[in-house]
């Protein structure tokens, strides 16, 4: 009798614990349907349906719009640009906060400081760095290296708005991506790295051969947030580029907030969001870990 | 939120008036105001004076010392559509809680059905020195007097005193061409360097009513109607040539004033308000002028602030009473002085307000006393299409003028566009185009 009431209520217990996992996650899916799924269902009714019926002339629209190209090239161009470069700097900045180096609590400082910042402000702060009479060509007269001062911001000259752009994309957000690093980094037990040494790794060798590949969790989660935001970008290009060069995001507001057409707008972010859900399954698809290979 | 912020600034703007009508009493100077009883709650919604630094000059210096208890509600930045919504809204529901109306000519003119006839305050006023012909343009085309005019502003030109040096020959800077102004541009161009000649393109800039008041105008004599005229057509292609000699940066300028001040640019068009700054801050470095003259005359678009009071004013004497109040000459010079609005009142302007915005008013003077003026209204009767409107000037301007494209090809792109636009929103043509009977129509 005894051993059959212990044995129900072993049971019992271990489907409660099986339950529990379910609830812990509840809050945060309903939070997600309610702010995220919910909102998007939403956005694809406004892009696809007009008064009661489907339809794709919003999409129509956005796509004969004298801007939808141009947008669509520069957010392009901003994520092979921008994400590529981030990486390289960020895990160079990670490496060196994770040393044994004297001062490197102040780099991290120095590093984390422009996460601290709102976009749209980073934006109008390398406005005012690069605008003919802004800081930069100021310090340049100073140092006599210019005679009189130089146009950063000319549209006419091929690519010279991406570089300004790149520049205050890089220094805004490229600490994100190395506070990820240099978590998966602190993460990776020393021995690998002395096990190599021993053996006669040099520097590179060990970050090719140990760090990178122990680092692929930590790249593939700055990856997924990198690109997502990167097709998002939006008040650094209009703080900086004004009506010269705009973006899918630029062209969204413009819709619902100039032209008062929410469904063209939805449209747009309906765009955004495929875009975002395809690179994101690239990434997860080429950056996937085999279960063998986990560490820990 | 927006209501409680409101009330708690109400709550403290009386606490501040009263402070200071009992200031005032004591030291023996009445408000300047003819009114002395109180004018209890006046809600006053204004679509214009809507950005965040004009509704503080608004609330801590126009209405300082008024009467009354006023509180300023201005539609948000962007969405003027709001203020249509609210009256139509409160007139349908036959209760209102709006006591008074700010906005432009053409606003009043879609709501002029809700407006309640003012002329009692408007025989008044016309003793203080309002022109009969500005307050004829408040009956909107009734025998009632539906707003009173408030205030006045335009586009003009501001030039460094340094550019003057590089006018073309025989070029009158009070009766400038277009022709003149490329040249001028060029002669900079060449002379310094640097394009020294600017437009406020950038996102928040006016070069959407620099196409449609000015540059349109000028060359076709019209807006809509000649939109696909080669006189039009004429017109970009001399935009085009301009603006090898503009200012690159210009794509990003929204106020003049700013690349003024910082020696970026030189000569540059914007509209009176967005270039006081400059104007206040260094008023005898800079001259202010008329826009050019293009071959079908000196296009400009004047702009016409008026006061209504809704029928549905819960306090329609309190709404007099501030119509007066905003109208009374010390009122208007401050207007001008903390807004750059000019004023409606015809008195003298005091000397206290510096060269610059002297300067600035005898340029507004001469562009409405310009016998060549080509006088553009802004758009009446387009409702939240205006935005859509602007679209088909600015996307033209900038495929035609900034990318290069072929004007033809993008004029006849374009045309569908704007027609239907005008189609959509039945709106019939406006000044400088002729009156038409059903929508505007592309010729």
């Amino acid at each position: 009798m005894t051993t059959v009431a212990q044995e129900v209520s072993v049971e019992r217990r271990r489907r409660q614990w099986e339950v529990l996992p379910y609830g812990l996650v509840l809050p945060t899916v309903a939070y997600l349907a309610l702010f995220f799924a919910w909102p998007m269902e939403q956005a694809f009714k406004l892009a696809f349906r007009d008064g009661g019926a489907w339809t794709i002339e919003p999409f129509r629209t956005m796509v004969n719009d004298a801007n939808f190209k141009d947008a669509f090239k520069f957010t392009m161009l901003l994520v092979v640009v921008i994400v590529p470069l981030q990486f390289v700097l960020a895990l160079g900045m990670a490496l060196l906060i994770n040393s044994k180096l004297h001062g490197r609590g102040v780099f991290l400082a120095i590093f984390i400081m422009p996460l601290a910042i709102s976009d749209l402000a980073a934006g109008l702060v390398w406005q005012s760095i690069l605008t003919e009479r802004g800081y930069l060509n100021t310090v340049l007269e100073h140092l006599g290296l210019i005679d009189q001062p130089y146009i950063w911001l000319d549209p006419t000259k091929p690519n010279q708005l991406l570089f300004a752009v790149v520049v205050a994309e890089l220094w805004r957000s490229t600490a994100f991506v190395m506070v990820i690093f240099l978590a998966g980094l602190q993460g990776i037990p020393h021995e690998y790295g002395e096990a190599a040494e021993v053996f006669g790794a040099g520097f590179f060798q060990r970050v090719r051969r140990i760090t990178l590949p122990m680092l692929k969790p930590s790249i593939q989660v700055a990856l997924l947030f990198r690109i997502i935001f990167a097709f998002e970008a939006f008040a650094v290009v209009l703080a900086i580029t004004g009506r010269a060069k705009t973006t899918l995001a630029t062209e969204a507001w413009k819709w619902q907030a100039e032209y008062f057409d929410s469904h063209v707008a939805a449209a747009y972010s309906a765009l955004i969001l495929v875009l975002s859900l395809v690179s994101a399954g690239l990434v997860v698809f080429l950056l996937r870990t085999p279960k063998e290979q986990m560490a820990r | 939120m927006r209501r409680i912020r409101h009330t708690r600034r109400a709550v403290i703007g009386l606490a501040a008036a009263l402070a200071l009508v009992a200031v005032a009493s004591l030291g023996g100077a009445g408000a300047a105001t003819a009114a002395h009883r109180d004018a209890g709650n006046v809600v006053f919604l204004s679509n214009q004076l809507a950005q965040v630094s004009e509704v503080d000059q608004v609330r801590n210096t126009l209405l300082k010392g008024f009467d009354g208890n006023v509180d300023y509600v201005t539609p948000p930045v962007g969405q003027g559509q709001v203020w249509f919504n609210r009256i139509t809204a409160e007139a349908q529901a036959g209760k209102g809680t709006v006591s008074l109306l700010g906005g432009l000519h053409g606003d009043f003119l879609t709501v002029q059905q809700y407006l309640v006839n003012l002329s009692d305050v408007a025989k008044q006023l016309q003793k203080a020195g309002i022109p009969k012909d500005l307050l004829a343009l408040g009956k909107l085309g009734t025998n009632r007097q539906l707003y009173i005019p408030w205030m006045q502003a335009t586009y003009v030109m501001v030039a460094n005193k340094q550019a003057l040096k590089y006018l073309p020959k025989g070029a009158k800077i009070n009766a400038l061409t277009y022709a003149q102004l490329l040249q001028w541009a060029k002669n900079m161009k060449d002379k310094t360097g640097q394009s020294r000649f600017g437009m406020p393109v950038g996102t928040n800039g006016l070069i959407n009513r620099f196409l449609q008041g000015y540059l349109v105008p000028s060359f076709s004599k019209g807006v809509v109607t000649t939109f696909r005229s080669q006189n039009a057509i004429n017109g970009w292609k001399y935009m085009k040539n301009l603006w090898q000699y503009t200012h690159p940066q210009s794509l990003t300028y929204n106020f003049m004033q700013d690349p003024l001040l910082s020696g970026e640019v030189w000569v540059a068009w914007d509209h009176v308000a967005r270039l006081q700054a400059a104007l206040k801050a260094r008023g005898s470095d800079f001259v202010s002028f008329p826009a050019p003259r293009g071959p079908m005359g000196r296009g400009y678009m004047p702009v016409l602030a008026g006061l209504a009071v809704p029928k549905t004013a819960p306090n329609p004497s309190g709404a007099k009473q501030l119509i007066k109040w905003m109208n009374s000459v010390p009122v208007q010079a401050r207007t001008l002085g903390s807004v750059g609005f000019f004023p409606v009142v015809g008195s003298r302007l005091s000397k206290r307000l510096g060269a610059g915005l002297l300067s600035m008013n005898a340029a507004v003077k001469n562009t409405q006393r310009a016998k060549d003026a080509v006088k553009s209204l802004l758009p009446i009767g387009l409702g939240a299409e205006g935005g859509n409107f602007n679209k088909v000037y600015v996307d033209t301007f900038t495929r035609i003028v900034v990318k290069g494209e072929d004007p033809k090809t993008v004029v006849n792109d374009e045309t569908p566009i704007l027609q239907a636009i005008m189609d959509k929103t039945g709106a019939k043509c406006w000044a400088p185009d002729p009156p038409s009977t059903g929508p505007c129509q592309v010729k």
